[in-house]
């Protein structure tokens, strides 16, 4: 339960660091007015740029503390998403059987063989063939929201399916119904809060993927464009200065994007683990 | 063992059929043919071309006109490249399939052996560094792994070319790297970066496997009759793959998703990264056909991971299950 401690500990921390963003950084990545070309592409350690500048002159900290920010924002909202639309469907799915069942786990089951990362990317793709060009950067936040949530629904339908299932073959839940309860309310008073709690540690898990999802998307140019940058946009401008020698534009805000992933992932195990 | 087979290939058609409908979906809400007509286009003339390009059809019609052109491989032009999509894909699959079948065998080759070395002795000093490095490799993204690999391998060091194919030849229709130096060398940073993830998944799964399989029934028994260590390991082997072949069947459907964003990275010209190019340039056309190809390849490689487990497990042939 240690490692889960300083998990959840660092954890805490990025969030905290991601949140507190205008106070703790030392410019506005985005306010032009604050960037200077002459400040660009500054080795770590030079005055006022601890770990350096990138091609536009700004401060890479600053960017990575914001583009942080999007990146867990636009990572738990999915998530969020992914959980209201996948636990109502598990709930009445295992709860009703029968064909409606049938129905939402054929589609789950069907979504399921795809990568939740490839459902994101073409959901977003087919976004952007609606939206004309501008729309679609300045929608970019909620569109991505919106692909990795509908790319990740099926994992929580199936998880709360198979606890309504459980739940629904309950004493309790035969009492209920003997007394007269309406099966709306057996649903959500009596199925409902024992079949959410395995979905905890799945949402846990999930938050890790989808901020990962959202990196990979933006890393591939279809996320967050590079005048709102997330740590994905930041390390895909960072790669086009590898070869040239600049690499603290690409290692810093992969180290800011794996850390925390990191985290969640241990804070994942030790929630299982706990539970066992 | 054709039960099973049977019951695979059936429940396939509904995952095909759905990821057909979305397909042609996504061709129906993206992008209007008539709209190239202009404004100033009659109710006539767009009746008339309506029923020339089969639009006027109902839906139902048209859904089974383009599952019947699809069989066919015609999937129409693309709007970016203005050719053919269908040739375009045929064009880029062997780089794909190059790509994905190296970091395969980097995946097998890394995977297995070392999964054996953390469950045969747990507490070793190699067993815990190889555990500590595969949960690095399932948390690292695929696109860092790739970023890091040409920081250090071709910006530092300047080993290995950092993007493209190198010199490619032709045999037939397919286009190959594998004859040529420079195409082989362009290879080997792609396929570690896209096999390093599986290699990691593998190995976690492979241990699981292999600590359950030392603790069971026969094993013990076979180590009671004072069999050679090589010989259990083999007993032992056998039983852990199963499970492993299960879950890698899922995971190669993976190894595609994440070809795409290796082949983004090295700038690899395989069907990856024309999706990519072409989702950005909202090109409808090139998604739709990417999406039935893979939907295609996924159901194959399952079905082809079921069979693996039929021929490793012959508790599955005699129809017990397992």
């Amino acid at each position: 339960m240690t490692g889960g401690r300083v998990a959840g500990a660092v954890l805490l921390a990025a969030v905290l660091a991601a949140a507190a963003a205008p106070l703790l950084a030392a410019q506005n990545p985005f306010d032009l007015a604050h960037l200077d070309l002459m400040d660009s592409l500054l080795p770590p350690g030079s005055p006022g740029f601890p770990l350096g500048s990138d091609g536009q002159g700004r401060d890479v900290l600053s960017a990575i503390l914001y583009g942080a920010r999007l990146s867990f924002l636009v990572g738990g909202l999915a998530v969020g998403l992914a959980a209201l639309l996948g636990m109502p469907a598990g709930l009445v799915a295992g709860y009703a059987g029968g064909w409606t069942d049938a129905l939402l786990m054929r589609l789950a089951d069907a979504q399921l063989a795809f990568p939740a990362v490839l459902v994101a990317l073409l959901i977003d793709g087919a976004a952007r063939a609606l939206l004309a060009r501008g729309r679609a950067e300045a929608l970019a936040v909620p569109v991505l929201v919106l692909a990795i949530g509908l790319g990740r629904w099926p994992q929580f339908a199936r998880v709360v399916r198979g606890a309504a299932r459980l739940a629904r073959g309950r004493d309790y839940v035969a009492a209920a119904r003997l007394a007269g309860v309406g099966g709306g309310r057996i649903l959500f008073a009596h199925v409902a809060p024992n079949a959410l709690g395995p979905a905890g540690v799945l949402f846990t898990l999930s938050l890790g993927l989808a901020v990962l999802d959202e990196a990979t998307l933006s890393f591939l140019g279809v996320g967050l464009p590079p005048t709102r940058p997330s740590l994905g946009t930041l390390i895909r401008v960072g790669t086009e200065y590898v070869l040239s020698g600049q690499w603290w534009t690409v290692v810093f805000p992969a180290l800011a994007l794996a850390v925390p992933v990191l985290a969640v992932n241990l804070l994942g195990d030790a929630l299982r683990a706990a539970r066992r | 063992m054709s039960r099973l087979l049977l019951t695979r290939l059936l429940e396939a058609v509904p995952v095909l059929l759905i990821s057909a409908a979305a397909a042609f979906a996504l061709g129906q809400v993206a992008g209007d043919p008539l709209a190239a007509l202009g404004l100033d286009a009659s109710a006539a003339q767009r009746a008339a071309a309506a029923a020339r390009l089969g639009l006027d059809a109902p839906l139902p019609e048209q859904y089974l006109r383009f599952l019947w052109a699809a069989l066919h491989g015609d999937f129409g032009f693309s709007i970016r490249l203005a050719r053919p999509v269908g040739a375009l894909l045929l064009e880029r699959l062997p780089a794909t399939v190059e790509l994905a079948g190296a970091a395969f065998l980097v995946a097998l080759a890394a995977g297995i052996p070392a999964g054996m070395l953390a469950a045969l002795h747990p507490r070793g000093l190699a067993a815990r560094a190889v555990m500590a490095v595969s949960l690095l490799g399932v948390s690292l993204p695929t696109f860092l792994t790739g970023t890091l690999l040409i920081l250090l391998f071709a910006a530092t060091l300047r080993w290995l070319p950092s993007f493209g194919r190198g010199e490619v030849v032709a045999l037939g229709g397919w286009s190959t790297g594998l004859l040529t130096g420079s195409g082989r060398l362009a290879l080997i940073l792609p396929a570690l970066t896209l096999g390093a993830f599986q290699a990691a998944l593998l190995l976690r799964l492979v241990a699981d496997g292999m600590r359950g399989a030392l603790a069971s029934g026969h094993v013990r028994f076979a180590r009671a009759r004072g069999l050679p260590p090589r010989l259990i390991r083999r007993h032992a082997l056998r039983h852990a793959l199963v499970p492993v072949l299960a879950a890698f069947g899922m995971q190669l459907g993976l190894l595609v998703a994440f070809s795409i964003v290796t082949e983004q990275v090295f700038q690899w010209p395989g069907i990856g990264l024309l999706l990519v190019q072409s989702i950005a340039a909202a090109d409808v056309p090139v998604m739709t056909a990417y999406l039935v190809l893979t939907s295609v390849l996924f159901v194959a490689l399952s079905l082809l991971a079921d069979l693996l487990a039929l021929a490793v497990d012959p508790r599955l042939r005699q129809g017990r299950g397992g």
